[in-house]
């Protein structure tokens, strides 16, 4: 991680630019000290414990993805399913050619990041909620045309070949390894695009599509790109899933739940901060662990806790953190230092929503 | 022979899918709202239909005297409660709210009914029969019924904004709010009584569906909320008329498909639909190109 180097001082004169308010040294050993915690896991706590946690990676990364598509992008997919699915598939069928699931989950991923494009031109469109319908008819139809392969199990599905050879620590390990790696990257990768000049054009995008468009941004291109990148991350955790349940079954793969857990997770956590997501998967393993014992119970709870979240606290629990303690885990914004005056000023600080008016 | 009755089939159905989407449109033209829950909310009134049928022993086909103004005043309530809240902060949180409420209308169905699958019992009534049109169609008269219903339901409500006094306030608000709002008119009030209308036509759509075939908690996404969007985009967006031929477009598309493989049906009308999205996005009645 490369947090530490982000304190650099960009004007002369007594005034400083910083990417963050506070030092992010600490911030970014901490994250470091993190990973590695969860990387040793699987030698400290049962293989139960890891499922669980390869769970949440799962919807970690569907979140931080959907996060991008409708806390940025403006761009609310119902359809996301549609990459959770065919990254499973991708493994399928690479498995099927004597390829290891976990050297095709890489592959898998990238291959929905192409077939996004053509749907991104099916779609690209609609806005809003006709935006939100179709991608969900894609997801659909998409389903629909992969059911009629009976070499990959038709209606059925099939059990992921290629694992059974493997010894069953092992194999929860490296399942447990390879989801870390794919929520790892993820979430650099969304802080990434959002650090540089995309990310200024997404939080532009986020804040006031006209206005955006005005000053020159490509919204079009820009929301493709958004598109494409969750399609790519949507896939890999499409695949990570099949690789984790041994298999792959159409109806659970491409079932919009997917959508609605990582819809939830966001909402939840705040749309539109990268620490939304994170924030969001922890509120929403815990109630999925308290309540799987009361079967559908927790989407009900989940689905009435997203709704009062969106009409009463539309930046989440993040955003109510944020408010208060004014911490940025993975800062993407500006801040300005004035000497003379003893506050500290935020100046240009896209990783905030602005809570006047927006588009109607 | 076969090819003529698949057509005739699906110009039937697709009375079935202008009535879905007949308060799908009607919301998104008055109050631009794309309600996600749609679906969720036609099987709901099934199975109001289905309780009501159970405890009062009325046959199912005037379910809809008790159904329909049941779901009418839940659809004015929640207007001036949800989902006026919810229009009031931004289009995208109508959509959050919207798809957050069909999410939990089907887990509630699941939790508290079951997943089985359930119909509406038509009895042995005439209904439950069917004609035959020279050798080999058969006209169900169910479907027959519910095709006329369609347009009549259609016909209602294009007298009903045209020619009498909520249809001209709706019309206006649809127009122009403020406006409206100047000249006395309270919106709020008269998107509750579009979100009524349009509940009741669920209600119907909900009623029908359950008479023509067999609903699970899943029905109003997997089916309802898609043919019926389906339906408005080929037709075309903003006329009534559009969306009857939007359904009738969609259920040909999927009968001729189910004639060639009878696993082809959905997936025939989802590529019919996405074929009119790429070539000609306004729908085929609409000229007006939608934002």
């Amino acid at each position: 991680m490369t947090v530490a180097t982000e304190n650099t001082t960009r004007s002369a004169g007594k005034i400083r630019v910083t990417r963050s308010r506070r030092n992010m040294t600490w911030t970014a050993g901490g994250a470091l000290v993190v990973v590695v915690v969860l990387a040793l896991f699987p030698y400290i706590v049962y293989s139960g414990t890891t499922g669980i946690m390869v769970q949440g990676f799962v919807i970690l990364t569907l979140a931080s993805m959907w996060n991008l598509l409708a806390g940025y992008a403006g761009l609310v997919s119902v359809g996301q399913q549609a990459f959770v699915g065919l990254g499973a598939y991708f493994v399928l069928i690479l498995a099927i050619h004597g390829i290891s699931p976990f050297a095709a989950l890489p592959v898998a991923a990238i291959g929905c990041g192409v077939a996004a494009l053509p749907l991104w031109w099916l779609v690209s469109r609609l806005r809003t909620g006709y935006f939100a319908i179709a991608t969900w008819v894609l997801a659909a139809t998409v389903m629909l045309i992969i059911e009629r392969f009976s070499s990959l199990g038709g209606g059925t599905g099939l059990p992921m070949p290629g694992l059974s050879g493997i010894d069953p620590t092992l194999l929860t390990a490296y399942t447990y390894w390879i989801g870390l790696a794919v929520t790892v990257l993820s979430l650099v990768t969304v802080w990434l695009m959002l650090r540089g000049r995309l990310g200024l054009a997404l939080t532009a995008v986020r804040d006031d599509e006209v206005a955006a468009r005005s000053s020159g941004v490509r919204v079009g291109l820009v929301r493709m790109l958004v598109f494409v990148v969750a399609g790519i991350g949507c896939g890999a955790a499409g695949a990570l899933n099949s690789i984790s349940l041994l298999g792959v079954q159409p109806d659970a793969a491409f079932s919009v739940q997917w959508t609605a857990k990582m819809a939830f997770a966001v909402i939840i956590g705040g749309l539109g901060t990268i620490e939304g997501p994170i924030l969001g998967t922890l509120v929403y393993m815990v109630l999925q662990q308290e309540l799987q014992s009361y079967n559908a119970w927790y989407l009900i709870v989940l689905g009435l806790v997203a709704i009062v979240i969106a009409l009463f606290a539309r930046r989440g629990l993040w955003g109510l953190v944020d408010d208060h303690l004014h911490i940025r885990l993975f800062p993407v914004g500006y801040w300005l230092w004035e000497p003379e005056s003893s506050g500290r000023r935020g100046l240009r600080d896209p990783g905030r929503r602005g809570t006047g008016r927006r588009g109607a | 022979m076969a090819w003529v009755d698949a057509i005739i089939q699906g110009i039937l159905t697709g009375g079935l899918y202008a009535l879905f989407a007949c308060g799908l449109s009607l919301m998104f033209g008055v109050m631009k709202v794309v309600n996600l829950a749609h679906g969720d909310l036609a099987v709901i009134g099934a199975y109001i239909a289905l309780g009501v049928i159970t405890v009062t022993h009325i046959p199912a086909l005037w379910s809809f005297l008790i159904v329909v103004p049941i779901m009418a005043m839940l659809g004015y309530v929640m207007q001036r409660t949800l989902i006026q809240a919810a229009l009031e902060r931004s289009e995208l949180t109508t959509l959050l709210v919207t798809f957050g409420l069909s999410v939990v209308i089907e887990a509630g169905l699941l939790q508290f009914i079951n997943a089985d699958s359930h119909a509406l019992g038509v009895g042995s009534s005439i209904i439950t029969g069917s004609f035959s049109v020279g050798s080999q169609i058969q006209i169900a008269y169910l479907l027959l019924l519910i095709f006329v219903v369609a347009v009549l339901v259609l016909l209602g409500l294009q007298y009903f904004l045209s020619a009498s006094r909520y249809g001209r306030m709706i019309r206006a608000v649809a127009d122009d709010r403020e406006a409206a709002q100047l000249s006395g008119v309270d919106y709020r009030h008269v998107f509750g009584i579009a979100a009524a209308i349009a509940f009741g036509t669920v209600a119907l759509a909900g009623i029908a569906y359950g008479m023509y075939s067999q609903f699970t908690p899943t029905t109003g996404t997997d089916t309802i909320l898609l043919f019926a969007f389906a339906a408005v985009v080929i037709g075309g967006l903003g006329s009534l008329w559009g969306t009857l031929l939007g359904g009738v477009v969609l259920g040909v598309a999927q009968q001729i498909g189910a004639q060639i493989n009878i696993s082809y049906e959905v997936l025939a009308g989802y590529l019919v639909f996405l074929a009119v999205l790429v070539i000609r996005p306004q729908g085929l009645t609409s000229r007006k190109a939608q934002s």
